[in-house]
Parts: structure tokens; sequence; C-alpha cells
């Protein structure tokens, strides 16, 4: 079996602002690399579900990579995807019962999704690709860059949704932010009738896919990279 | 990362296991910090759906602590003892809250809760927990719709009369547009919670609060 070099010997750490670039736009998880989409699709019907999943996972991106790249010397190349979903679903657990005693009515509305940021393949991506080779520094910035590029996503994602499936945005708002959370709804109409299609899951897809190319057509747009393809 | 010797392998299993020992421990730590806070919040979240189905203001007592447990799988449905909560003003019991489970929805199970009054009225039922299509059968919930108000404030005729069942099979209740199962379920698993009050009403009211508040097991007819 190859036995992969220190790359952090031969090669220098990336700069933050590529990383942020990276991690942002083009190898964004839910747009380019399409990583995720369960939660993803099944979390995006309001806006606050997936600012409230959205913060999850950056803590857990963070957390993940902060100790994947501080104990990569001690880690064996066999044995590297036990011990990093073991740091994986040590630290969802950590977010469940946090939000279990500090934000309960969210946890209730992200159900099962919460404890299931252990399978978003996200968090094991960076962690396996990027953080077991790299300093703690560059690591913890690349979590918290794939991490809020997904966030992002979710966020988009979930307002577009709520918006054309309710005619509201921030419902539940307090949920996130307390009862003070309450008046930042924003309601078009009755605040429950919309396009149906948009909350249920055919809805979710084809909300996504139009994100995506909606982000290609950006990117070839853009004058730096009139091929298409992102560097 | 080191892969290269049979002692490199070793220290990495070792580290797997000293890492899993102290995941283990940070996370009996935070469970410890935190368990306080969850047990208020889930007790909070449980005296709130009560809140719906009791009636305001005519009980001093704390009904979700005052539970008792009973199984009747033909008439409140599932397979292990369901809750019941007591309100009681001093002592005297004052309503029920039965938890009847429709067997029957589109989807999945139906679980409600019942309130029934001491004196025969059905208070209200809410839908604590559905799996119907969003849309249609989620008219249901509260929030969706007022189609679960229909159960509010009906005298619990002892035996009931027969009108208990939808408009479109012979009776009194509309169904949802379009959620004629879901509407179904719904109705007859009110109307079996009902047939148990009346068949267990005696016991249901009569128990002395538990002591310590925990649930005793009650045996049903």
């Amino acid at each position: 079996m190859a036995n992969p070099p220190r790359q952090s010997d031969t090669n220098p750490a990336p700069g933050i602002r590529p990383i942020f670039r990276a991690g942002l736009w083009h190898e964004n998880p839910g747009l380019v690399q399409l990583l995720g989409l369960c939660p993803l699709l099944a979390v995006s019907n309001t806006l606050i579900n997936g600012l409230g999943l959205g913060i999850a996972t950056i803590f857990v991106m963070c957390t993940t990579n902060w100790l994947v790249s501080a104990t990569r010397a001690l880690t064996h190349h066999d044995l590297r995807l036990p011990t990093f979903v073991l740091m994986i679903a040590t630290f969802v657990t950590v977010v469940e019962l946090l939000f279990k005693a500090f934000l309960f009515d969210l946890h209730l509305a992200l159900g099962i999704f919460l404890p299931l940021i252990v399978t978003n393949c996200v968090i094991l991506g960076r962690a396996e690709s990027f953080a077991s080779r790299q300093p703690v520094v560059a690591a913890i910035t690349d979590g918290f860059a794939h991490g809020t590029g997904f966030a992002c996503v979710l966020i988009v994602l979930g307002g577009l949704r709520e918006l054309i499936g309710y005619g509201t945005l921030f419902r539940n708002a307090e949920f996130l932010f307390g009862p003070v959370g309450a008046s930042l709804q924003i309601t078009l109409g009755d605040g429950s009738s919309g396009l149906l299609l948009a909350i249920l899951p055919p809805g979710a897809f084809i909300g996504l896919a139009m994100l995506v190319a909606l982000r290609q057509f950006i990117q070839q747009r853009s004058k730096h990279d009139p091929t298409g393809r992102d560097r | 990362m080191q892969s290269n010797n049979r002692g490199q392998r070793r220290r990495g299993g070792i580290f797997l296991v000293a890492l899993a020992l102290v995941a283990g421990g940070l996370l009996a730590y935070i469970e410890d910090i935190t368990r306080w806070r969850i047990a208020d919040n889930e007790a909070a979240h449980r005296l709130r759906a009560l809140r719906a189905v009791l009636p305001e203001g005519r009980y001093d007592n704390e009904p979700h602590l005052d539970m008792i447990e009973v199984l009747s799988p033909d008439l409140l449905g599932g397979k292990a003892p369901l809750p019941v909560y007591r309100a009681r003003l001093g002592e005297t019991p004052v309503a029920v809250v039965l938890t009847a489970i429709a067997p029957d929805g589109f989807s999945d199970e139906i679980r409600t809760l019942v309130g029934i009054s001491a004196d025969g009225y059905v208070i209200g039922v809410r839908v604590v927990a559905h799996s119907e299509t969003p849309g249609l059968g989620d008219g249901i919930e509260i929030a969706k719709s007022d189609w679960i108000l229909s159960f509010s404030d009906l005298k619990t005729d002892n035996p009931l009369a027969p009108a208990w069942v939808l408009r479109r099979d012979g009776g009194d209740f509309d169904h949802l547009s379009g959620a004629t199962v879901t509407s179904r379920a719904v109705v007859n698993a009110v109307r079996n919670a009902v047939s148990y009050f009346n068949a267990n009403s005696v016991e249901l009211l009569a128990n002395k609060p538990p002591a310590d508040g925990l649930s005793t097991d009650s045996a049903p007819r």
C-alpha cells in the first residue's frame, strides 16, 4: 500500500485567501463537490433550519480539522478512518448535547439531521484530504471555509424554499435567537400558502440544481475564467 | 502520518484507544453538566403540549409529573404502556390527558394527546407526532389548520353515539379535504380514547398522585 509523504514538509501550506476562495466558491461542498446532500436537501426547508444546521456543521468542521491536524503525527495511516470518525462523532455529540440544552426547539426542528452530521462526507473528506497533511492553522481555516461554504448554500436554499413555499423569511427565528427573534419574521401574504412543491423533497432537488447552474453561469461569465473550468 | 513499521502501527493503535477514552470522558462530562438543563427543556416541552388540552386555570398541580402508564393496544394503540397525565385542583381530579396512537394514518402512526375532563367532556385533542403528507394530511396539526379543533368541547356520552365517525361515513365529523384516510385515523383514535376513558374513568381519575412524581403502572381493565 502506498504511504503518503508528509506533504507539509515538502509543500508550504496554502495561504488564508486561497483557502477561503476554495471553500466558499471553487470547491463549495454543496454546489461544486455535491457532498453532504442528504442534510442539505432535508433541512433547507426554512432559512432558520438551514442556518442552525450550518452553524453546527461549521463547529464540527473546525474542531475536527483542528484535532486531526494537531494529532497527525500520532495517527497511523491504516487506522485513519476509525480515528477521524471517532473524532467527528465525539464533536457532533457535543454539539447535539449543547443544542438540546440551549436551543431545544431548534434541536426538535432539525430532528435526526443533527446527529447525522457525522455522516456528512464534507467533514471526513476535508479531514482526510487536507487536515491530516497540513498544520493546525491552515486546517482550522480550511474547516471554517468549507463549513461556511456549506452553510451559505443551506441558508440561500432554505431562504428561497421558505419564501416560495410559505411566503415568509426567518420563520421560527426564536428557535435560534430566543424570544426577540420572533419579531424578525417577514411575511408576505398569509404566511402559510405558497408553492407547495418548494417545501417538498422534489422542490429541494430542483432548487439545488438551479443554484448549481447559477454558480456555474457566474463562474463562466467571470472574466478570470472564460473557459468555465475553476482553477 | 506515520505508516512504516509495526512499532508505528502499534503507536497508532494505542493512540486510537487513548482517544476513545478521552472522548468518552469528555462526553460524560458534557452530558453531566447539561443534564439538568435538558431535563428541564423536555419537561417544559411536555407541559406545553399538555396545556393545550387541559382547562386553563382550573388545576393547580403539575400534570406532566402526575403520570401513570396504561397498556391498551386495542383502544389506545401502540404496543407499550402509554402515559396518562392527570390534572387536579387540590385533591380533586379535574381532567386526564390520554395518549392515543392512531395506527392507520396515511403514512404511519399518528400520536395524539386527548384531554378529557372529569365531568365527561373532550376538552381538546392535539397531534404531537405524525408523518402525514405536507399540504394535505398535515392539516391535523394545529399550526397548519383549525381542523383539530372540531374535537374541542364535545360531550362524551357513555356509550358513544354512533355519530363519532366522519360525515362521509355517516357521522358528524368533517374530513380534511384531500386527506380522508388521515382524518378517519384521527377520528377513530379519539373515539377509541373516549371509549377507554368511559370504561376506566374511575381508575384513571381516582389514583392518588404518585408520591415521588414518578409513574406507577396501573392495570387497565
